[in-house]
């Protein structure tokens, strides 16, 4: 018999190495099982090293326009495909080896394999059966390995993995996921994207910029379903103006794979059909939670629509068992999975917690121009019978964005009319997904508009657009 | 040094409480948030938390003592590696000794240390005490004339946010007392804490409320709160438009699959009839404004309708301008696209009365809870067959109960009377509707 845990982990993605370091601050006996690498998909294949890539890309963009700020480049710009994503490789792993750092300077057991809970207070890990997408590091020096192991409290942090829609099953050649999208042994020259949410987006953006003739299909009627609807019209034109075809309110009803390439029959909403062919398909149509295989069923854990059932605090409905991150439901982003792991274990130690706000959870897309949003939506805002005050801003009217080359973009702030409750921010634009932080503050704080008006915002900066932003919701705007 | 406890201040106007019963003994290990005492004024009972640490060294103010002043000493806590003994009898100067008989007082210390000095594990802001509170709940706050400084904050270390100011208006509490007037301590709305402390942990699921669980409650206690509801009530016989049902719905054209081109129900009946009845009595189809009474020229009738997690109430517009199987229609589309949640909000909001039928459960006759903006709400019961007097001898007659809610600063009584007898008409004879 081993050691008794307070708090065992199963997961050690974003959600779960984080909530592990917290509740060893909390003076927790605690342990984190890893089948796979240290960071899980945000640090190995999704969030970090996609920035890797968008940044090589962005670079690329602005090399190619050099002459426009008075630079002069001899010869062509080009680029080495390996490269770009040995670099991205490289960003992935600096940050891997980080995490089993912290893991250890936190004295957090780390137990490598797969586990099983049998019952509340028992887990049992056994060898990894699930082969390796990419082996990142070889397993960490000093970790446990297979064995049944008791603790107090259980938390699910297993992530979620790409949706896969029948008959257009990831082959790993012709069909890819982010796994195979990330790591191209060279870029294709035309691409098809299926849907438009952050993922699909970023990479259209990154293979686009590439060179690479790209067309997205999304079957909601706008780019990026749940960003604010004018926010997304900007984003479309933005995308089309850069050479991608845009394609909504279609879907894929067929994948047919020839030797080099795919044809997609396309179905656009009044049943119209046409085909397209491209070297390669991007399926991103979302993803769903990891929920098998961990002993779920057989305790009686509810689910839902491929998520674990969870109150404000991680609770599922059998004492002692917690869930937090994507396998606890949307909104499915690395930072959610964070705060929920850490108000979970908070809770597990009878700290004063309030349940997760999702409300105020912001999403960032890395395409190029960047979107970055918090709170509700115009539309949502409306829906709910809200009578609002809308302000925006375009980068047009900002000096800082002037100078930087970047006159495209808007920020736009949704009020509460009667209370002037900061109820939404949307930006597109150059850097927004640095700057949506400062009214997620606000929001915290719950500052209305006149602490906002009174605040003084830097200049030159992108942020005094947050500003202006507010002050036209008010009537009080000054640069336009 | 000891730290004393001293008497709080439930609300800024307290001068003066009961000290219900001590939680801890002495000798007792006290951490941080520990409750220690409950105090009781005439309206509530809050429990007093410990702010620091150590070990509860002595109990000044007994179990079930009256009126204990504010900021009386009640207790002295050793901190941690004090001599427990020492601190007991040194317990700090106290402001002053309880009146109560029953209250053994410790021999003031000859240390006359300031009262201020030592924390005080009051609850409540003392009077004139620095509120904190997020501006957005300030604000709020301000628009719904909510003294703040009643209110409880669950913010970080206390402050007060948002939720905390709209849980003290559907709670009622804290409403600022007009100026110039005492104010009454109000009772405490529970909080979630204390409320939870009645059951076992693990005895329950917690399901956390979603916005039309919010919704609902909002409104509902607003309703309540602001409007004087009066009711009547009045049976009304059905046999005639239960044969008139029939025979409609007999009439009914059907489709190629044999399918009737409508069905209408009894509460489709009821629909038209109170529409119509409003029409009959323009002045009960109002909207009370605080500057101006909004009289209506169309009656738009709201249904409850149930649905999984709630209700919603969408509106029949211009009723009485629709026939029966119009209306049928309208009913069903609202109903099965109400279930999926799919209406849209012009489709709910607004309306000048409303139903809620509950017959088919049974439910003989109940009050329901006005729909604000609506003045008045019907509350139909199932119809039944019962015993009537007719022309001196006991007859069998299908009969319904039906309540009028109403909003006595828009509708009077007399007024709601001759209302529901005009539905009771309309509906005993329903030919009338026709007209």
């Amino acid at each position: 018999m081993m050691a008794t845990y307070d708090v065992l982990i199963i997961g050690s993605g974003p959600g779960g190495y984080v909530t592990a370091i917290r509740a060893a601050q909390l003076g927790l006996k605690t342990a984190i099982v890893e089948r796979e690498h240290l960071g899980g998909i945000c640090l190995n294949w999704g969030c970090i090293p996609t920035k890797a890539l968008l940044r090589s890309a962005e670079i690329y963009h602005y090399a190619q326009h050099a002459q426009d700020y008075g630079l002069k480049i001899e010869g062509k710009v080009t680029f080495d495909p390996a490269a770009v994503v040995k670099r991205s490789r490289g960003v992935s792993q600096q940050l891997n080896g980080g995490v089993g750092f912290l893991l250890k300077k936190n004295k957090v057991d780390v137990i490598w394999g797969e586990a099983v809970i049998d019952k509340p207070g028992q887990v049992t890990v056994s060898a990894t059966k699930k082969a390796a997408v990419q082996p990142q590091n070889p397993i960490p020096k000093g970790t446990l390995g297979e064995g049944v192991y008791q603790a107090k409290n259980i938390i699910v942090a297993t992530g979620a993995r790409p949706r896969v829609l029948p008959g257009i099953e990831p082959d790993g050649k012709l069909i890819w996921t982010y796994f195979e999208a990330m790591v191209p042994p060279e870029f294709p020259k035309s691409l098809i994207v299926m849907g438009s949410g952050a993922i699909g987006i970023e990479f259209a953006s990154f293979y686009r910029t590439m060179g690479c003739d790209v067309t997205v299909v999304e079957v909601m009627p706008q780019v990026l379903p749940v960003e604010d609807a004018e926010i997304a019209g900007l984003a479309r034109k933005r995308f089309e103006k850069a050479g991608i075809k845009i394609l909504t309110s279609t879907k894929v009803s067929k994948v047919e794979k020839k030797a080099n390439s795919v044809v997609c029959t396309l179905e656009d909403e009044k049943g119209n059909k046409s085909t397209l062919e491209a070297e390669r398909l991007i399926s991103a149509v979302g993803v769903v939670g990891n929920i098998e295989n961990i002993g779920l069923e057989k305790l009686g854990i509810k689910t839902d629509r491929g998520c674990v059932v969870t109150d404000g605090l991680g609770r599922t409905n059998i004492p002692g068992i917690f869930a937090i991150g994507d396998v606890a439901g949307p909104p499915m982003l690395a930072h959610k999975a964070e705060h929920e792991g850490v108000i979970c274990v908070e809770a597990i130690k009878g700290l004063h917690v309030h349940p997760i706000d999702k409300s105020m959870i912001p999403g960032c897309t890395y395409c190029h121009p960047q979107v970055a949003s918090v709170g509700l939506t115009e539309a949502k805002a409306k829906e709910q019978g809200l009578s609002v005050k809308i302000g925006r801003f375009p980068f047009m009217g900002n000096g800082k964005a002037i100078a930087l080359g970047e006159p495209d973009g808007l920020i736009k702030t949704i009020f509460d009319a009667k209370t002037g409750k900061l109820l939404g921010a949307h930006m597109i634009g150059a850097e927004v997904t640095e700057l949506i932080q400062g009214y997620v503050v606000a929001m915290n704080l719950e500052t209305t508009e006149e602490e906002l008006i009174y605040a003084v915002f830097p200049h030159p900066t992108l942020s005094e657009m947050m500003h202006e932003s507010v002050l036209d919701a008010y009537g009080r705007v000054i640069h336009t | 040094m000891p730290i004393n406890i001293l008497m709080p201040a439930l609300s800024p106007t307290m001068e003066k409480g009961n000290l219900a019963r001590w939680l801890k003994k002495e000798g007792d290990t006290i951490k941080a948030g520990d409750v220690l005492a409950e105090i009781e004024t005439d309206k509530a009972t809050m429990e007093v938390e410990a702010v620091d640490e150590g070990i509860l060294a002595k109990i000044i103010v007994a179990d079930g003592t009256m009126d204990v002043a504010v900021n009386t000493l009640i207790g002295v806590i050793a901190a941690e590696g004090e001599d427990v003994k020492a601190a007991a009898t040194s317990g700090g100067a106290s402001a002053s000794a309880p009146k109560a008989a029953a209250a053994p007082v410790a021999a003031p210390a000859a240390v006359a240390a300031p009262t201020t000095a030592a924390p005080v594990a009051a609850l409540e802001a003392a009077p004139g005490a620095r509120v904190f509170a997020s501006p957005l709940a300030r604000r709020i706050a301000k628009d719904a004339r909510i003294d703040l400084a009643r209110v409880k904050g669950t913010g970080p270390h206390g402050r007060i946010v948002e939720r905390d100011v709209r849980a003290a208006m559907a709670g009622g509490t804290a409403l600022a007392a007009p100026a110039g007037a005492s104010a009454p301590s109000a009772p405490m709305g529970m909080s979630d804490a204390t409320i939870r402390k009645f059951f076992a942990d693990g005895s329950y699921e917690e399901i956390p409320h979603d916005s039309m669980r919010k919704t609902i409650a909002r409104r509902l206690v607003e309703a309540k709160q602001t409007i004087p509801h009066f009711y009547l009530t009045m049976d009304c016989e059905l046999d005639t438009l239960l044969a008139a049902r029939e025979a409609i719905n007999a009439q009914a054209p059907k489709d190629k699959d044999g399918k009737p081109a409508y069905k209408v129900s009894v509460n489709d009946f009821i629909i038209k009839a109170l529409a119509v009845a409003l029409q009959r009595l323009p002045d009960a189809n109002v909207t009370w404004t605080e500057g101006a009474m909004l009289k209506h020229q169309h009656s738009d009738v709201g249904v409850a309708v149930s649905i999984p997690g709630g209700l919603i109430t969408p509106i029949v517009r211009m009723a009485e301008t629709k026939g029966l199987a119009q209306i049928s229609n309208e009913m069903k589309d609202y109903a099965a696209r109400a279930r999926a949640r799919k209406l849209k909000p012009e489709e709910y909001q607004g309306g000048t009365s409303a139903v809620s039928n509950l017959g088919m459960f049974g439910i003989k006759n109940f009050s329901a809870v006005i729909n604000p903006p609506h003045a008045t709400i019907l509350a139909v019961g199932a119809g039944e067959q019962r015993i009537v007097v007719k022309k001196g001898a006991p007859a069998v007659a299908t009969v319904m109960s039906v309540t009028l809610s109403t909003d006595h600063r828009a509708v009077d009584g007399a007024l709601g009377a001759e209302l529901i007898s005009a539905f009771k008409t309309l509906i005993e004879n329903p030919m009338g509707m026709l007209v």
